[in-house]
C-alpha cells in the first residue's frame, strides 16, 4: 500500500466531486435466491469492487460456511433458511406510490404522531418527491461544510472505490470476518452502508446520519458501517429510522465498526424501530447486528440506543478499551411489546490502564415479550485502575412478559473497581393514582412514568432524536395497559 | 481408560450387590444412563464456563472401598465442634465409622443412608423423598447411580433438635487417589427445627475428589440452619450439590465458608413450593495460592409472597480464582417476591481473578428483585486511618477483612461455631489480632 498522507486525502477531496449518497445508484434487479461463491462474486462485481475486496468477501464466505448459527441467546425463533434469501436486491428506482393517498393509512398516522413533516413522510413512505425538496438542498449545504473540513461521508461501496487505502486499512479490524456467524455472513454479502472518516483534529460540525438513506435504499438487509475518527477528532453519528419500516425482509444483519484513534471521540446513537410483527407475533424483522468500537489512547466511544422494533433483536454494541485512559459508554433503552424478543447489552473489554466504562441499560417489557440484558465487563491483567459502573433496570408490565439479566463480570487485575446493580420492578399503583388524581389518564400516566424511568438514557440522545424517541416509546407501549 | 469409562464399568460391578427389585434400582439405572449420555461437564457448558474439571479427572481414583478404616480420635478431634455436645455422623473414606460417630433413633433419626436404603422401616420415607428434588445434571446423576452411603436425617413434626448434627467426611490417604460420593437425605418435618454442620477433611496429601449430593426437604413451618465448612488440604477437591425443597412458611439458611481445597464447586439450589418461604444463602470465601472456588446458586420462586437473601463475600489473594454465578428465577404466579442478591469481592493480588455472573430471570410483574455485584480493593483511606493509629499494615488489612466479611459471620447462630470460623479466618489471613471479634 502506498503511503497515504493527510495531504493526499485533502487533495483528493478537493478534486473529487462526491455525491452525498442518499441514493445508491444501481440498476433495479434481484438475484435469484440462494448463496454460493458465484453470488458473492456477482455482488462484488455489481459494486464494481477491486479484486482485494472480492477476495475479502470470499474469505468471509468460506469461513461462514463452516460456522454454525449461534443459539445461546435467550430468544426463540424459526431459523431463517439462508438459501431461501435473495442476497442482492437493488432498490427499484421507480417510486412505490404516486401520492400519499395510496400509502397505508396506519403508517401515515404514525408519521403524523411522530411529528414528521409531509415532505419527509413522502420520502419515508417511498413516494416520489420533487428533487428540489428541502432536505436535499440542506444536504448540499452540509456537503460544502463537510468538504471544507476534509470529512469523508459516503456510501461504503463508493469508499471502496474512492478511498481504498482507508477501507483496506480498517475494514474488518474491529469485527473480523470470522467474528461470528452473522458478521461473517455480512462480510460476504454486504450490500451497502456508510463510510465516514474524520481527519485529525477536526470536530465534525453536525450530526452525521444515515437516517434518510437507509429508508431510501429500501433497507439493505446487510449494511456495513465503518466510522474512523482520526487523532483528536470528534463525530456524532446517528443511525436508524424513527418511523416503522414496513419491511418484508426477514433478516437484518448489519455490522458497524468504530475506530477512535488517540484522543478521538465517537458518539453513536441508534433509534431502531423495524417492523416488530403483528399482535399475534407473526412476521417482523430479525435484527442480528454486530457493533463494536475500538478506543486508542484517551479516546472515547459512546453508544446510545433506543430499541423498540424488530421481532427478534440480538445486538451487543461493544467497546474495546485498548488505549490507556480510554472511555467506553453504553446507554440503552429496549422496549418489547406483544411477542417481541430482545437479547441486547454490551461488552466492555478493558485492556489499557485507567480505562473507564459506564453501562446504563433500561429494559421495559409488556405483552408477551421477553427482554434480556446480556453484558460482559472484562478487566485484563494489564488494565490497572480500570473502573466500571453498570446499572440495569427492568420494568415489567403485566405478568405474561419476562425480564432477564445475564451480566458477566471477569476481573483479572486487583486494582479494578467494578460495580454492578440490577433491579426489576413494576409501575407502582400509587404512582398511577397520583397522576390520575391530577387529571392525567392512565395511558398518559404510564407514558410519563416510562419516560422518567428512561430519562438517563434519553438525555444522552441528540435533541431532535430524543423528542422522537420519547414519542416512539409512547407508541410502542400503546395498548399494553390492561 | 478414561475416568468416565472406569465409572461406567464399575457401575456394572456394583449392580451385582444391589437390590434388584426395589424401585431404587430403576432410579440408578436411569441416572447412570443419563451420566453416560452427558458425561462430565466441560467449559462449553454455560454453567461450567469458568470452571474446568479436566485436571481433576486425570488421577487414577479408586472408586469405592469397603473396608472400615479407623482413625485415632486424638488426631481428628480438632475437626469436630468439640466445645459442645453434638450428634455426629463420621465417614472415613466413604465408610461409616461407628467408633467416631454418635447417632440416635430416639424420637428422631440420625443414622446412615445405607441403613435407610435397606430397612423396610424407612421405605415410605425413601420412596417419598429420595431423588425427588435433585436435578438430573450429569454429576448429580453420577452420584445417584452410586448411592451407597451418607447421612440420613429425619426429624419428625414439632421436634426441636436440642443439639447440632455434624456430618464429617474424612479421607485417610490409604489409597493414592480416592473418589468419594456421599449421598445425604435430610427430611425436616412440620414445625421442626434443626442445625447441621457439614465438613469434608482430608488427612493426607493424596488426591481426593468428592462429588457429594445432599437433598433437604423442609415441610411446613420447618426451620433448617445448615453450615458448610470447606477448609480442606490443597490436594482435595469438592463438588457439592445441594438441593433444598421448601414448603410454605419454612426458613432455610445455608452458610458456606470456603477457605481451603484445590477446587471447590458449590451447586446450591433452592426450590420454593409454598407461600411465605424464606431462603437465605450466605458465604465467605478466602482463597490463596492456586485455589479455585465456584459458587453456583439458584433460587427458584414459584409461589407468591416469598423472600430470598443472598450475600457472598470473597477475598482473593495470589493466583486464586473465584467464581460466583447466582441465578434468581421468579415464575409468573410468584407475585410479591422480595429477592435480593449481593456479591462483593476484593482482589488482593495481581494474579487473582474473579468471574461473576449474577443472573435474574423474572416472569412476574409485581416483584422486588435486585442484585448488586462489586469488585474492588481495600479502601486506602480506611487503611491509612488505622495505620495512623499505630496498627500495622497486616493487622489493618485483617481488620478490614473482618469488617468486610462480618455481615455473613454475624448471622451464624451457633456461638462456638462462630468462634471457630473466626479462628479459621485469622489463621487463613495469618494474623492474630490478640482479641476475639
Amino acid at each position: 500500500m502506498s503511503k497515504y498522507t493527510e495531504d493526499d486525502l485533502k487533495k483528493e477531496l478537493e478534486t473529487k466531486e462526491y455525491e452525498y449518497g442518499f441514493y445508491t445508484d444501481i440498476e433495479s434487479d434481484t438475484f435469484p435466491n440462494g448463496l454460493n461463491e458465484d453470488v458473492v462474486r456477482a455482488i462484488s462485481k455489481k459494486k464494481e469492487e477491486p479484486e482485494w475486496m472480492t477476495e475479502w468477501r470470499l474469505e468471509a464466505f468460506r469461513v461462514w460456511q463452516e460456522m454454525e448459527e449461534p443459539d445461546w441467546a435467550n430468544v426463540n425463533y424459526e431459523k431463517p433458511n439462508f438459501q431461501n434469501i435473495s442476497y442482492y436486491s437493488a432498490p427499484n428506482k421507480k417510486p412505490k406510490y404516486n401520492s400519499l393517498d395510496e400509502v397505508d393509512p396506519e403508517l401515515l398516522d404514525t408519521f403524523k404522531r411522530l411529528g414528521i413533516s409531509i415532505d419527509e413522510q413522502k420520502k419515508l413512505a417511498g413516494v416520489a418527491v420533487d428533487i428540489v425538496m428541502d432536505s436535499v438542498s440542506v444536504a448540499t449545504t452540509f456537503k460544502k461544510t463537510l468538504n471544507e473540513k476534509g470529512i469523508i461521508f459516503c456510501p461504503i461501496s463508493e469508499a471502496i472505490r474512492e478511498h481504498p487505502e482507508l477501507v483496506k486499512k480498517y475494514l474488518g479490524t474491529v469485527v473480523p470476518q470470522r467474528d461470528n456467524f452473522y458478521a461473517a455472513l455480512n462480510s460476504a454479502v454486504f450490500s451497502d452502508g456508510s463510510f465516514c472518516y474524520i481527519p485529525k483534529g477536526v470536530r465534525c460540525p453536525m450530526e452525521l446520519s444515515t437516517y434518510f438513506r437507509i429508508n431510501q435504499a429500501g433497507t439493505g438487509q446487510f449494511e456495513r458501517t465503518l466510522v474512523i475518527a482520526d487523532e483528536g477528532s470528534y463525530v456524532s453519528y446517528l443511525e436508524g429510522c424513527t418511523a416503522p419500516s414496513r419491511d418484508e425482509n426477514q433478516l437484518h444483519a448489519a455490522v458497524v465498526e468504530l475506530i477512535a484513534l488517540d484522543d478521538a471521540e465517537i458518539k453513536y446513537s441508534t433509534v431502531q424501530n423495524w417492523y416488530p410483527g403483528d399482535k399475534e407475533g407473526k412476521g417482523g424483522v430479525y435484527n442480528f447486528v454486530t457493533k463494536r468500537g475500538i478506543c486508542e489512547k484517551n479516546a472515547k466511544i459512546s453508544w446510545t440506543q433506543v430499541e423498540t422494533g424488530s421481532a427478534v433483536t440480538w445486538k451487543y454494541p461493544s467497546c474495546i478499551l485498548k488505549g490507556d485512559n480510554s472511555i467506553g459508554e453504553f446507554y440503552s433503552i429496549a422496549v418489547t411489546n406483544d411477542f417481541q424478543q430482545a437479547d441486547t447489552g454490551t461488552k466492555m473489554i478493558h485492556l489499557g490502564k485507567n480505562t473507564r466504562s459506564t453501562i446504563i441499560s433500561k429494559g421495559i417489557s409488556a405483552g408477551q415479550s421477553q427482554n434480556s440484558y446480556r453484558g460482559l465487563v472484562k478487566i485484563m491483567p494489564n488494565a490497572d485502575n480500570a473502573r466500571n459502573f453498570s446499572q440495569c433496570d427492568s420494568l415489567l408490565m403485566g405478568n405474561n412478559c419476562g425480564a432477564h439479566t445475564f451480566p458477566y463480570i471477569e476481573a483479572k487485575n486487583k486494582s479494578a473497581q467494578i460495580e454492578h446493580e440490577a433491579t426489576t420492578s413494576k409501575i407502582g399503583e400509587d404512582q398511577i393514582f397520583y397522576c390520575n388524581q391530577r387529571g392525567i389518564d392512565t395511558e398518559k400516566a404510564i407514558a410519563l412514568i416510562v419516560n422518567g424511568f428512561s430519562k438517563e438514557v434519553l438525555n444522552k440522545l441528540p435533541m431532535e432524536f430524543a423528542v422522537e424517541a420519547q414519542k416512539l416509546l409512547e407508541i410502542s407501549l400503546e395498548g399494553s395497559v390492561g | 481408560m478414561s475416568f468416565k469409562d472406569k465409572l461406567l464399568s464399575s457401575y456394572i460391578a456394583l449392580e451385582d450387590y444391589l437390590e434388584f427389585d426395589s424401585p431404587l434400582h430403576d432410579i440408578r439405572n436411569e441416572a447412570i444412563k443419563n451420566f453416560e449420555e452427558k458425561g462430565f461437564p466441560t467449559k462449553k457448558d454455560e454453567a461450567w464456563k469458568y470452571t474446568s474439571l479436566k485436571s481433576l479427572l486425570k488421577p487414577d481414583y479408586s472408586v469405592y472401598s469397603n473396608k472400615e478404616r479407623n482413625v485415632e480420635l486424638k488426631n481428628v478431634r480438632k475437626y469436630f465442634l468439640h466445645e459442645i455436645d453434638t450428634y455426629k455422623l463420621v465417614f472415613v473414606d466413604g465408610v461409616y465409622s461407628s467408633f467416631l460417630s454418635e447417632t440416635t433413633h430416639d424420637t428422631l433419626d440420625v443414622c446412615l443412608m445405607s441403613a435407610a436404603l435397606n430397612k423396610s422401616k424407612y421405605k415410605p420415607v425413601i420412596e417419598a423423598y429420595f431423588n425427588k428434588t435433585a436435578k438430573s445434571d450429569s454429576l448429580t446423576s453420577l452420584n445417584t447411580a452410586f448411592t451407597k452411603e451418607g447421612a440420613y436425617i429425619h426429624i419428625p413434626a414439632h421436634k426441636e433438635v436440642e443439639k447440632p448434627i455434624e456430618i464429617i467426611n474424612f479421607s485417610t490417604g490409604n489409597e493414592d487417589a480416592i473418589f468419594l460420593q456421599p449421598r445425604n437425605l435430610i427430611v425436616v418435618g412440620e414445625n421442626a427445627h434443626v442445625q447441621i454442620i457439614e465438613r469434608h477433611q482430608s488427612l493426607s496429601n493424596n488426591e481426593v475428589l468428592t462429588n457429594s449430593v445432599t437433598e433437604i426437604f423442609a415441610e411446613k413451618r420447618a426451620y433448617v440452619d445448615y453450615y458448610k465448612i470447606q477448609n480442606d488440604v490443597s490436594t482435595a477437591s469438592l463438588i457439592d450439590n445441594t438441593y433444598i425443597s421448601q414448603q410454605r412458611d419454612t426458613v432455610c439458611r445455608v452458610h458456606t465458608f470456603s477457605f481451603g481445597g484445590k477446587l471447590v464447586r458449590n451447586n446450591l439450589n433452592y426450590f420454593q413450593h409454598g407461600e411465605h418461604t424464606d431462603s437465605t444463602l450466605k458465604g465467605i470465601t478466602i482463597l490463596e495460592g492456586k485455589q479455585h472456588v465456584d459458587h453456583n446458586t439458584l433460587v427458584h420462586h414459584t409461589a407468591p409472597n416469598c423472600e430470598s437473601h443472598q450475600d457472598y463475600k470473597g477475598l482473593f489473594a495470589e493466583a486464586s480464582i473465584g467464581v460466583f454465578n447466582g441465578k434468581i428465577v421468579v415464575e409468573k404466579d410468584a407475585q410479591k417476591i422480595d429477592a435480593f442478591q449481593q456479591n462483593n469481592n476484593i482482589l488482593i493480588d495481581d494474579k487473582a481473578t474473579i468471574n461473576a455472573k449474577p443472573q435474574l430471570e423474572i416472569f412476574a410483574d409485581d416483584v422486588k428483585c435486585s442484585h448488586g455485584c462489586t469488585i474492588g480493593q481495600f479502601d486506602e483511606e480506611a487503611l491509612f486511618y488505622l495505620r495512623s493509629r499505630g496498627i500495622g499494615l497486616k493487622e489493618s488489612r485483617a481488620l478490614l477483612m473482618y469488617a468486610f466479611a462480618n455481615t455473613v459471620l454475624e448471622s451464624v447462630k451457633i456461638p462456638e461455631l462462630k468462634t471457630r470460623i473466626n479462628k479459621l479466618i485469622a489463621n487463613k489471613i495469618g494474623v492474630s489480632l490478640g482479641f476475639e471479634l
